[in-house]
């Protein structure tokens, strides 16, 4: 069914503005075409399917299913509910401290918000449909084992000690009474009718859409601009052989640049293609969608510097390791 | 009536806030309506997805930016 947007492109660069198919423009801007129209169909489709089936998870529903789980079920079943469940990221602190204060473990909260931004819906749907299932399985495994080892450790180096006077508080009223205390919002008795799905559902895909739509254009730019201007091959010789150093580089690169994982994705596509290994091109990438300042600045509400450059360094050390685990693998 | 507005300050919040003031402000009735950026208080509220709407100290919803229509009928069913 892709081949449409191939068409689209054939038709709109070489029938409509006459490029020659030889040239590097006419290269680069049928790839921008076909991808943009491509993901950008796909997005709406997705977002709107996929806010439809989770219209009735929340995070107050989360804290419930999570408190009072033993540790390593929590961590997992922490980073999982951070890949699905839908939640703008102004709200980390709220869910900081309402996970915290309902007894849950810092660690378990931080596998939450850790997986968060690395994992979710149209991030995993645009790697299935650009890059294939096995990579798509493979992105799913190492987001979450980084969440769920980074939720480990923080718990084992005991992190709530390094919590601002706030997050402390909650977390003494957590160890107080391990009771989620209960408000008309937590709304767990709430039955979620069809037309409610359809309202969320709408009200998703015109609020994620309205939001990415420029980072996939950014992305497919960039992506094309490799694509077609970087001559094939100069990549691959330089770093086809996953060079050591590489991993740390992609990973030191990733972090002044902020993307989310949608507009990161048609990067990577193009970086595979030129033959960047996989371990570089996915460390490069989850650092530039997960170790972002703006994020970082927000969680200093409720943690100390100490606790934050902990997590800062914990992420690119996990991207690093999983780098080059994946290019001995490969 | 006395709303509040539960939220970090980001774009969601603001535009609620002006959103249900201006419901109010043509429902005529007497309301005050407060900006709540305070973390303390917003965890006092048991509130963990904003932005949130409280009304006379009670969270009537959390998490969503209702429609006009539907923000309509929530004052209206609370004031």
């Amino acid at each position: 069914m892709f081949i449409w947007f191939t068409l689209l492109a054939d038709w709109l660069v070489y029938d409509c503005l006459g490029l020659s198919n030889q040239s590097q423009l006419a290269q680069a801007l049928h790839f921008f075409v076909e991808d943009t129209s491509k993901i950008f169909a796909l997005l709406i489709i997705m977002i709107y399917a996929i806010g439809w089936l989770r219209a009735a998870l929340n995070v107050e529903r989360v804290r419930g299913y999570l408190a009072g789980k033993p540790k390593w079920i929590g961590y997992t079943m922490g980073s999982g509910f951070g890949a699905v469940t839908p939640f703008c990221s102004c709200s980390s602190i709220p869910v900081f401290l309402g996970f915290t204060s309902a007894g849950i473990p810092i660690g378990i909260t931080m596998a939450f918000l850790l997986t968060s931004p690395l994992i979710n819906e149209v991030a995993i749907l645009l790697l299935f449909s650009l890059l294939g299932l096995e990579i798509t399985l493979l992105y799913i495994a190492t987001g979450m084992a980084i969440g769920i080892v980074g939720g480990a450790i923080l718990d084992l180096l005991r992190a709530e000690r390094w919590l601002q006077p706030i997050a402390a508080k909650a977390y003494a009223m957590g160890q107080e009474s391990s009771q989620v205390a209960t408000n008309p919002a937590n709304g767990n008795a709430e039955t979620i009718t069809w037309r409610h799905r359809h309202q969320f559902a709408k009200s998703e895909t015109k609020e994620i859409f309205g939001r990415v739509w420029k980072w996939v254009v950014i992305g497919v730019g960039l992506g094309a601009a490799l694509h077609g201007f970087v001559p094939a091959g100069w990549l691959e010789a330089n770093l086809g052989d996953g060079q050591w150093w590489s991993v740390p580089l992609a990973v030191l690169a990733g972090i002044p640049l902020y993307a989310n994982a949608t507009g990161v994705i048609p990067v990577m596509e193009s970086l595979l293609i030129q033959g960047v290994p996989l371990g570089t091109t996915l460390a490069f990438c989850m650092s530039t969608v997960a170790a972002s300042f703006p994020e970082f600045v927000m969680l200093k509400q409720v943690m100390q510097w100490r606790l934050l450059a902990l997590v800062f360094a914990l992420l690119l050390t996990s991207f690093t390791l999983m780098g080059w685990v994946l290019n001995l693998l490969q | 009536m006395n709303i509040e507005i539960l939220g970090s300050g980001c774009k969601k919040c603001t535009n609620l806030a002006e959103e249900v003031s201006q419901v109010a402000q043509q429902m005529d009735s007497e309301f005050n309506l407060d900006k709540v950026t305070d973390m303390a208080k917003i965890l006092e509220y048991g509130v963990m997805s904003t932005p949130a709407i409280v009304i006379n100290g009670a969270v009537i919803t959390a998490g969503s930016v209702p429609s006009t229509k539907e923000i309509e009928s929530l004052l209206q069913a609370h004031c």
